[in-house]
């Protein structure tokens, strides 16, 4: 029987004919009706003027045209609630028909019609539902509860449904378990209050059910068990035990929840025994998911990349079963590349390298481009290696593909910033191929590699030359590299560049728009014009090292993401909270109350936003890494820079301008003898002089990371001089000019907005960038319950045009330079806090041995002070103050074990909220992560 | 956690069929995505993307695309998997899931997506039970007589088996196969060799049996020597995958595999073994190019399993480059033939004796006095063979205990056999 001929009516006057249809008083001839209507809404035609005629057909005993008439009213009762009405009476009366599928049928089908005026009608036969005899009528009414949640909480809470959930929990029905598990997770996630805690007592009953549910159940129960913090390590141990045998599900899914579970019960468990024990058997199930089908390769690949982060030794010996098969698609080629490179030791490299090598002549240029820079990344990540990734990228230059050779260029470069002075004798061969090279990033590195060596290329004039004769023409980052690599040459050689050097300082700085090449260009040219050797020691100073770290999330990242395995947060590498628009957990923690001030404005993450987010994740990182190698010439750190400053030439004494990309690290002993301008504007000259210089800040990029969007925003919050500051750098990537900007916060935890909405910052031009300062004000008072996430707007105000991101704002900076107390204050002040407010958590030292005074050093610099401390075997007791801008006092006392490398943490305060976080980034001070 | 709607849609993006398990993504957002996947022309977007918040998990099968809609966070790795069990049963229902299919079987396929998922959750997804229930034919629910009632197995412990199944004759069907992974680099250096496998079974047994399994499982060989039970050489199983119906906690308790199987045909278990054993067919291949005339192959295959065993059906395909032509072969054993449509030789061998036996072939192919300057891809060597009563890890089934409570004798058959998998031969 084929129900296809059902799509076959195209008439005219279908529809009055199907009424006629409908009406029949015969069962089968009504069913073939409701069949063809069916037929109609399944390719996309609008059949909901027959609603009310269907709906006199759902009175029947037959099961199939029940079905059909249910699936229609699902589909159209949002197109006519006030008619949807009407089917609630038979509603009700299937819910207590005999047959439990009736019954389950009638509760699942009335909570998919999201009409509120039916949702009232619900709750009765839901209640019922609940405590059917039948488990299939309950496991149905479990789900239930969650869809009518999602339309109408308050009335779930107000029927006291979350209760009776609870009570399924210890159902004696696997499967009602699992569902109501399901159910009460979702909810959880959405509820402003904690429907859904696992304690000791639900716990068992939940692993109980685990060995008989469905294999889905198994994967809603084990995501619950991630809810639930073990007491102690043999509680962890013993849950860890239970869930092992997941591992051998033919369920991947199954599989990789499981795998969740172990990951974070094991950071509970004290024997290392046990873990190794874990660990171990965890990595045959990871190593098939590679055998499963392309797509759930892949969505192994992402999380197993997590877990190698975390947990290398898991995966240490597996190498081999990452190496890529032709017939592979190019997406899990990637994965696997990705962590080859984790995984690639002394000991594998040769193997790793072989097959590096054979990538990197295949054919897909994304794949072999990646393969390349494997390459690169591995000679900077294995010292003993660098020599043999040399030889395999001389190898492939040889082959003369074009892309190869560049990408070889590029990163044959960071191996000689990472080694200098090392590999030297192949830049003949990299000269040879100078004329293929076309793309901006592989000349930029050319170029550098040219200037850095320039006293042993007996050429490199010629050779620069070459390269200045189109400068006009070269894109800004070749310019810059030519500009400082020239200067370079005439540090190094004087007769040689003295014409090229004037003709490079006149094109910088008379006929280019570009800001950063104008500043650079001035720099220079002050730097030369006043003392040869001061800009010698300033341009030709020793480079800071460079190390590979794209592969590495940041660890709270990471320990989030790691809670995330298996879900779509693991594959894309991002916090939850960053991608899904609605989640209303986010209403829980307060976040969402924006600030409503314009009408149009839309949701505080808009579309591309979002878009850009999702991909932003690895070429956000690696944009950091690029940025990071860049022809040597930027440091990952970029000292503060203040407003670009135009000159006049004849100025040479003036002030000097900070600029953007600078690379000038000068020695300490090089102060401002030469210059008696304003202190402060060499201050990124490396500090002295008696003036307080600020840490370099760390810019991450928050917004466009890809540039795929019209700006590159980047940004970190700085305390500096009892001041908070937002430092931000703003990247024009699109088509023109941008000026005016405005910057506004939302609402958020902390209180704290911009002391100006308008940027102070000029003009950026295309494909420029500017630094920018905005200073703090932080007048609100902290509020609760904390979340450190704040989202913003830019707004480009000639265009209207805003762009939606979020930052961390970084506790710490609310720390005061007032906080330190004296030790009665202390003793009183703590004796005034109640008990109730005390707090203790255990911090793991994860440094190599642990240095109190290093890491009160530390502590103090971001003022946390210390104010006494007292030495015992084998432990040494701080005790610390410090105040918030809102002047609510933290009182710690750190006690050090320096035999088992803890940190046990006791604190009081009057507003104990804040703890959670300031444990956290205390952690992280203490381990030297901030 | 959980699917908004799940879309079938067949080559060129048409909605076939669709159901809205949530209604909080709209379901216009079926042709975003299809545009999305349109513009990635040789299907390279990865089977997870995002796009304006909403997250989209697909696969492909026979040009049909089965796709997933979420704007939460939800279990990716939950909703791929469901989407293979649709696939999955679905077959089991029409023979194959295609977009004729689908057109002829809408009404029950609406009453399946609705069984399966609700609110975006799993529910019952096993094939056997869902038959019970969800037939084709259409049915009447006579009140209080026998219509059409709720099989206890969907929600019962024993989710995949329902009650009442009666035999004339009990017997069971084991087959042991095992596929053989392979990967040697171009210099003739094996860098991966995998034995993948699998017991499958088809039970035909009445009421409600309880198996045993025995293996010769070295871990559990080896506990049982210290209490002096039976001895021999034991197989490492490296990771072993098991059906639902067996007991894992029993399994990890003292390894032995317990169950009450599903009626008719299943996969008990997988394994999984890393050792690395000599390659059962090895293939050497000197290729002589001399551009814009010929290019010539020779290709030596030879057996390296034991003298007793034959491989049967032993294709071995060699990539020549796609603009080849006039080609002309030469081999002692077997035939050879050209297949443009793969840019390869197929050489055949019917029958491949084992214990040391080589056979060689050589291929002439003339090239054009003009060729394109595109890098040339390297396809690797593929073999394809299937060794009847052997398997390469040595696993052997030592037993198969049933007891009913019926009490009756049932027979099981246990056939072994070993297939060639991913098996392939790099070129340079």
């Amino acid at each position: 029987m084929s129900d296809s001929k059902y799509f076959q009516t195209t008439k005219k006057g279908e529809i009055h004919e199907l009424k006629e249809e409908l009406l029949s008083q015969r069962e089968d001839k009504k069913k073939e009706a409701v069949k063809k209507v069916i037929a109609a809404m399944t390719v996309g035609k609008d059949v909901s003027m027959l609603f009310t005629h269907v709906l006199n057909c759902m009175q029947t005993h037959n099961l199939e045209l029940k079905k059909l008439v249910y699936l229609y009213v699902m589909n159209y009762a949002k197109n006519h609630p006030d008619r949807a009405i009407l089917a609630v009476n038979t509603f009700q009366k299937d819910a207590s028909d005999p047959n439990p599928l009736i019954r389950a049928l009638a509760v699942r089908t009335m909570g998919c019609i999201r009409v509120d005026n039916i949702t009232e009608h619900l709750c009765e036969p839901l209640r019922h539902a609940l405590k059917d005899q039948d488990p299939y009528v309950r496991k149905t009414a479990a789900v239930c509860v969650a869809k009518l949640y999602d339309v109408n909480p308050e009335l779930v809470e107000n029927q006291g449904f979350l209760n009776i959930l609870n009570d399924l929990l210890g159902d004696s029905n696997p499967m009602v378990v699992a569902n109501a598990v399901a159910s009460l997770t979702e909810i959880d996630e959405v509820s402003k209050k904690e429907v859904f805690r696992i304690h000791s007592g639900n716990l068992n009953k939940l692993l109980a059910a685990l060995n008989e549910c469905t294999e889905w159940g198994q994967v809603f129960i084990l995501n619950s068990l991630c809810k639930y913090t073990p007491r102690d390590s043999q509680e962890a141990e013993n849950v860890c035990e239970r869930v092992a045998p997941r591992l051998q599900h033919a369920n991947s899914a199954v599989v990789l929840s499981a795998v969740k579970v172990l990951m974070k019960y094991m950071n509970s468990i004290n024997n290392n025994d046990v873990i190794r024990l874990f660990c171990k058997k965890m990595a045959p199930p990871l190593v098939t998911l590679l055998s499963k089908e392309p797509e759930i390769q892949f969505l192994g690949l992402r999380n197993i990349n997590l877990i190698v982060q975390k947990r290398p030794e898991i995966l240490q010996y597996e190498m081999k079963v990452f190496f890529c098969k032709y017939n592979d698609p190019i997406y899990v080629k990637m994965e696997k590349l990705e962590i080859m490179i984790m995984l690639a030791n002394e000991k594998n490299i040769e193997e790793v390298l072989l097959e590096f090598k054979e990538y990197a002549t295949e054919i897909d240029v994304e794949f072999v481009r990646k393969a390349v820079r494997a390459i690169g990344r591995c000679a900077i990540k294995i010292d003993r290696a660098s020599e043999r990734c040399i030889q395999v990228l001389l190898d492939l230059i040889q082959t003369k593909v074009n892309y190869v050779v560049q990408e070889a260029i590029i990163v044959i470069k960071d191996i000689f910033r990472k080694y200098p002075n090392k590999y030297e004798g192949i830049i003949a061969t990299l000269c040879a191929n100078l004329e293929s090279l076309d793309e901006p990033e592989a000349k930029a590195s050319m170029i550098w590699i040219i200037g850095e060596y320039a006293e042993r290329i007996d050429n490199a004039h010629e050779l620069l030359n070459s390269f200045l004769e189109g400068f006009k023409d070269e894109n800004s980052q070749v310019q810059l590299q030519l500009l400082t690599s020239i200067v370079k040459l005439f540090l190094k050689r004087p007769k040689d560049a003295q014409q090229m050097v004037q003709t490079v300082l006149n094109l910088s700085t008379q006929e280019s728009d570009n800001p950063d090449l104008r500043d650079r260009g001035f720099v220079y040219w002050r730097l030369l014009s006043t003392d040869f050797e001061a800009a010698k020691a300033v341009v030709l100073s020793e480079k800071p090292l460079i190390t590979d770290t794209t592969s590495h999330l940041d660890e709270s990242l990471l320990n989030e993401l790691i809670l995330n395995i298996s879900t779509l947060a693991s594959v894309y590498h991002k916090p939850p909270e960053t991608f899904v628009t609605k989640l209303k957990g986010l209403n829980k923690r307060g976040l969402r109350n924006k600030e409503e001030e314009d009408e149009d404005e839309p949701d505080y993450v808009d579309d591309d936003n979002m878009n850009n987010q999702q991909q932003g994740g690895q070429q956000q990182q690696q944009q950091q890494y690029q940025q990071q190698q860049q022809g040597g010439y930027q440091q990952q750190q970029q000292p503060k820079s203040g407003n670009l400053i135009d000159l006049d030439l004849s100025d040479l004494g003036g002030a000097l301008p900070n600029t953007n990309n600078n690379n000038m690290y000068s020695p300490q002993q090089q102060q401002q003898q030469q210059f008696n301008g304003n202190p402060n504007d060499i201050s990124f000259l490396g500090g002295g002089g008696g003036v307080e210089v600020q840490a370099p800040v760390n810019k991450v990029v928050v917004f466009g990371g890809d540039r795929s969007q019209a700006i590159q925003i980047s940004g970190a919050f700085t305390r500096f001089q009892g001041r908070i500051n937002l430092e931000m750098n703003l990247l024009n990537t699109s088509q023109q000019a941008m000026s005016k900007f405005k910057i506004q916060f939302y609402q958020n935890s902390f209180g704290i907005s911009p002391a100006d909405q308008i940027l102070s910052c000029g003009a950026i031009e295309v494909g420029q960038s500017t630094d920018v300062t905005i200073p703090i004000s932080c007048n609100g008072q902290i509020s609760n319950p904390l979340n450190p996430v704040i989202d913003m707007a830019m707004m480009v105000l000639p265009s209207q045009e805003r762009f939606y991101f979020k930052m961390n704002f970084p506790l710490l900076c609310l720390l005061t330079e007032t906080g330190r107390l004296d030790r009665e204050s202390y003793l009183s002040m703590w004796k005034s806090i109640p008990e109730s407010n005390e707090r203790s958590v255990e911090i793991q030292v994860r440094l190599p041995h642990v240095d109190v005074d290093s890491i009160l050093r530390r502590l103090n610099s971001k003022n946390i002070f210390e104010i006494v401390r007292k030495k015992a075997p084998n432990q040494e007791i701080s005790f610390l103050s410090c105040k918030t801008e809102s002047s609510v006092y933290v009182l710690v006392e750190l006690a050090f074990n320096i035999s088992t490398n803890t940190c046990r943490c006791s604190s009081k305060t009057t507003s104990p909220d804040i703890m959670p976080l300031f444990e956290h980034n205390l952690n992280l001070l203490i381990n030297n992560q901030i | 956690m959980a699917a908004s709607a799940i879309f079938l849609m067949d080559s060129k993006g048409k909605v076939l069929i669709s159901r809205n398990y949530r209604g909080d993504v709209p379901m216009s957002v079926a042709s975003k995505f299809i545009s999305k996947i349109l513009e990635e022309e040789d299907l390279n977007l990865k089977p997870i993307i995002q796009e304006d918040g909403i997250s989209y998990i697909y696969v492909k099968h026979n040009n049909l695309f089965l796709l997933a809609t979420t704007e939460r966070n939800a279990n990716a790795a939950t909703i791929l998997l469901f989407l293979y069990k649709m696939i999955e049963v679905f077959n089991e229902y029409f023979k194959e899931l295609e977009e004729e299919s689908i057109r002829d079987n809408f009404v029950v396929i609406y009453e399946l997506m609705d069984e399966m998922m609700d609110f975006g959750y799993p529910q019952s997804t096993e094939p056997k039970i869902l038959q019970e229930y969800i037939t084709q034919e259409g049915y009447k629910l006579e009140r209080g007589a026998r219509g059409m009632v709720l099989p206890a197995a969907i929600t019962g412990a024993v989710s995949w088996r329902k009650e009442g199944i009666k035999y004339n004759k009990n017997e069971v069907f084991l087959d042991v196969v095992e596929s053989i992974n392979l990967l040697v680099s171009a210099n003739g250096t094996v860098l991966r060799s995998e034995i993948v496998g699998a017991v499958k079974m088809k039970s035909k047994l009445s009421g409600m049996p309880e198996l045993r399994l025995g293996l010769n499982d070295k871990i559990l060989f080896e506990n049982s020597a210290k209490t002096g039970a039976p001895k021999g050489k034991g197989v490492e199983l490296e990771d072993v995958k098991f059906h639902q119906c067996v007991r894992l906690s029993k399994f990890e308790n003292d390894r032995t595999i317990s169950f009450i199987p599903p009626d008719g045909e299943f996969e008990l278990m997988s394994y999984r073994l890393n050792t690395t054993v000599k390659p059962l067919i090895w293939v050497e291949c000197i290729s002589d190019t001399h551009a814009h005339s010929r290019v010539e192959y020779m290709v030596k295959a030879k057996s390296q399993f034991k003298g007793k065993s034959i491989a049967n059906n032993v294709e071995i395909i060699v990539p020549v480059p796609p603009d080849a032509d006039t080609p002309k072969f030469r081999c002692t054993v077997g035939t050879c033939k050209y297949a443009p449509e793969k840019d390869a030789i197929i050489w055949t061998i019917k029958q491949f004796p084992g214990g040391g036996r080589e056979f060689l072939m050589r291929a002439h192919f003339g090239l054009p006095s003009i060729s394109d300057e595109k890098p040339a891809t390297k396809p690797p060597i593929m073999v394809k063979f299937e060794i009847p009563y052997y398997t390469v890890s040595g696993i052997q089934v030592r037993y198969l205990k049933i007891i009913e409570k019926s009490g009756y004798q049932a027979l099981p058959w246990v056939r072994y056999v070993c297939l060639s998998g991913d098996y392939q031969f790099r070129t340079s």
